[in-house]
């Protein structure tokens, strides 16, 4: 096999175990661009992606299955908004329990589909002379329609928090709110919705597993994946195209061991090629904040509850 | 006509009535929550919840079950509300549980003919040093870059799972037994012995010395004084001389050392031989039965007597058909209303009336 017949299918690959969390740390990266850290995401990737399927089956339409997945997600992130912005509780614990609810509820709901087929998932279409590129399409242009998406959402996230006058008041948000505040802006208002975007995001992560990687429904099946798009958006410095580099470098890890496995690589046992992902995460976390030291550019205000009184 | 609004006002100290009236409430509205989801997913709530609270406290059996699970869970939240104390979000206990197991096997595993007054006090400090070493782990980060904790405590709970995966797939498995994922059964020698003829081993004794000790610690050590002012608040603490990094690493090594003991009793007292899937999850519940308990040591103990029934109550729920799942769900409710209603523990509603004075 030469080395190009490995590599193209395994970047490939890449692309599309990295897609689910690329989606989820977008949705995370907005969420902690307002100042609010969402430790939910996996909770939230577990509940878009068992709707998504639920409605997906019931639909024969991925279309639909795909905006009940938004809707669990971002209604999921509204009760972390409600808990923390309101309610001003203490954003990890809130985030925990997000996550132990949306596990357990999302094992309760899906019990009866676990093993089902979805009858219509997102399959792969090769996107029209793109994917005839050498070496570029095969690894980049030839996936299902989510992935594509993906790439645009990363631009203009990416344009949107650079460019636009709203961008600008999203990372304002994160860092300052009381100047926010005072200019006549509604902090408020404008935590809750990006937190709401966020886990809208996060859903649409969940339901790219059950709908177009597996595609089908398995209790706990995000495996860590929403915890790992969290310390990407570390990892990525809360910029947009590092986020996607890094979701590939998961991606990537996760492919790997995965076609080692397959490969019959005897020599290493599988349990501890399924231990890559994880043990690469926390490596690269402590690598990026060991080397980073001290200009992390975390938002300045990050989980700290915003209180008028207090300003 | 005189308009009103509300404002919020921070309390000095948090209500005394609210910090005991919260969690009450808290698991009735969750009850209540889950009912409704119930019946919207076509059950009877109250059958269920019949099942569920009959299997767990209503027979000498369910109890005795309840006591089992609660044990785990108790030593666990213990373990976890100690890091909590000082804000470092050790969310790992699950993982120090495996380790802390594994540990422990280790020792009637290699040496089965050990006598037991060597045998058990060697499983104990071998599974604490193991769950100990392994959130140590990421202490070391945490204390010199400030690496969140959150994420690798996390991410070490999968590779602790593995890793015993591997060992009970592969070099530890019984190679007598058949081609189950377990090792060779322990000795009677490393056995916990249990209360009379039941299956509540003196594992409890564990967690009740150690729910003891930490409430003493925290209420009359200057450690324990330290380990708060820390947790309130890291600038005051370095200002006031306390050494930050050496308590971050001490703090979380004895925080994984009781996640790990945890282990430990469950291997020795109840399964009596290492295998695949030893914890339903106790390292999570963990979390919520500290934060419910307001990480008070003595609190824990009772309120893990109810996340165990809650437990029990959901295998019951699963032989009806409903699945095990609904205690998950309704653990991560309780824990929503417990932090929604923190809020009026810490403040107290006034109405104020428009023109800005206060009117009760």
């Amino acid at each position: 096999m030469s080395i190009q017949e490995f590599m193209i299918p395994l970047l490939a690959a890449a692309v599309i175990a990295g897609t689910p969390i690329l989606f989820a740390a977008l949705g995370e990266l907005i969420t902690e661009r307002a100042g609010i850290i969402n430790l939910g995401v996996e909770g939230i990737m577990l509940m878009g992606a068992v709707t998504g399927f639920m409605a997906a089956v019931t639909t024969s339409n991925p279309w639909i299955g795909l905006l009940a997945a938004m809707f669990a997600g971002g209604a999921l992130a509204l009760v972390h908004a409600f808990l923390t912005i309101t309610l001003r509780a203490n954003q990890v614990v809130t985030g925990l329990a997000l996550t132990i609810f949306g596990t357990g509820f999302s094992g309760y709901l899906g019990k009866a589909y676990v093993g089902i087929p979805v009858p219509k998932a997102f399959v792969p279409t090769p996107l029209g002379p793109l994917a005839d590129i050498p070496f570029i399409g095969p690894i980049f242009f030839q996936h299902d329609v989510l992935v594509y998406i993906s790439y645009v959402l990363v631009f203009v996230i990416w344009y949107f928090l650079q460019h636009t006058s709203p961008g600008l008041n999203l990372r304002a948000l994160g860092e300052n709110p009381a100047a926010m505040d005072a200019l006549g802006i509604n902090v408020f208002r404008l935590r809750y919705i990006y937190v709401v975007i966020g886990g809208m995001l996060g859903g649409v992560g969940g339901a790219y597993l059950s709908l177009a990687y597996a595609p089908s429904w398995l209790e706990n099946m995000t495996a860590g994946r929403g915890w790992i798009a969290v310390a990407l958006v570390i990892f990525a410095l809360w910029n947009p195209w590092r986020a996607i580099m890094g979701a590939y470098l998961f991606g990537g890890i996760d492919a790997l061991g995965f076609r080692l496995q397959v490969l019959g690589l005897h020599s290493v046992s599988p349990f501890f090629l399924k231990m890559l992902p994880y043990l690469f995460t926390v490596l690269i976390l402590v690598l990026v904040v060991a080397l980073k030291k001290g200009r992390l550019a975390t938002p300045g205000a990050l989980g700290l509850p915003y209180d008028r009184e207090e300003r | 006509m005189e308009r009103h609004s509300y404002k919020l006002e921070k309390r000095l100290t948090p209500s005394p009535v609210m910090v005991f009236i919260i969690p009450i409430i808290s698991v009735l509205l969750a009850l209540i929550l889950g009912g409704i989801f119930l019946s919207m997913t076509g059950r009877e709530p109250l059958a269920v919840y019949t099942i569920m609270f009959t299997d767990s406290l209503g027979s000498k059996y369910g109890l005795t079950e309840t006591i089992v699970k609660a044990i785990p869970l108790a030593l666990t939240a213990l373990g976890v509300s100690l890091a909590f104390k000082m804000k470092l979000w050790n969310i790992g206990a699950e993982g120090q549980f495996y380790m802390g197991a594994m540990g422990a096997s280790w020792l009637p595993l290699t040496f089965p003919t050990l006598p037991v007054y060597v045998m058990i006090p060697g499983m104990v400090v071998l599974g604490m040093t193991a769950g100990g070493l392994w959130a140590l782990l990421t202490a070391i980060p945490r204390a010199i870059w400030k690496v969140n904790e959150i994420i690798t405590t996390l991410m070490l709970n999968y590779i602790a799972i593995l890793w015993v995966d591997y060992l009970v797939f592969g070099p530890w498995r019984d190679p007598l037994g058949s081609n189950f994922p377990i090792t060779a059964a322990f000795s009677d020698a490393a056995r916990l012995p249990g209360l009379g003829d039941s299956r509540i081993h003196s594992g409890l004794f564990f967690a009740l010395a150690i729910a003891v000790i930490l409430a003493i610690v925290f209420k009359y050590s200057r450690w324990g004084y330290s380990i708060n002012v820390i947790g309130s608040s890291e600038r005051a603490a370095s200002y006031a001389g306390m050494n930050i990094k050496r308590n971050i690493l001490l703090v979380m090594f004895l925080s994984g050392a009781i996640s790990g003991l945890a282990g430990m009793a469950e291997v020795s007292g109840i399964i009596g031989k290492l295998q695949h899937g030893i914890s339903p999850g106790y390292g999570y519940t963990a979390i919520i039965v500290a934060w419910l308990s307001k990480l008070n040591p003595l609190a824990i103990l009772i309120v893990s007597v109810l996340f165990g029934a809650l437990q029990v109550g959901g295998y019951a729920a699963q032989i009806e058909g409903v699945p095990a799942a609904v205690a998950t769900m309704l653990q991560g409710m309780i824990l929503f209303f417990v932090l929604g209603g923190e809020i009026f523990t810490n403040y107290r509603v006034r109405r104020v009336s428009r023109k800005g004075e206060e009117s009760k």
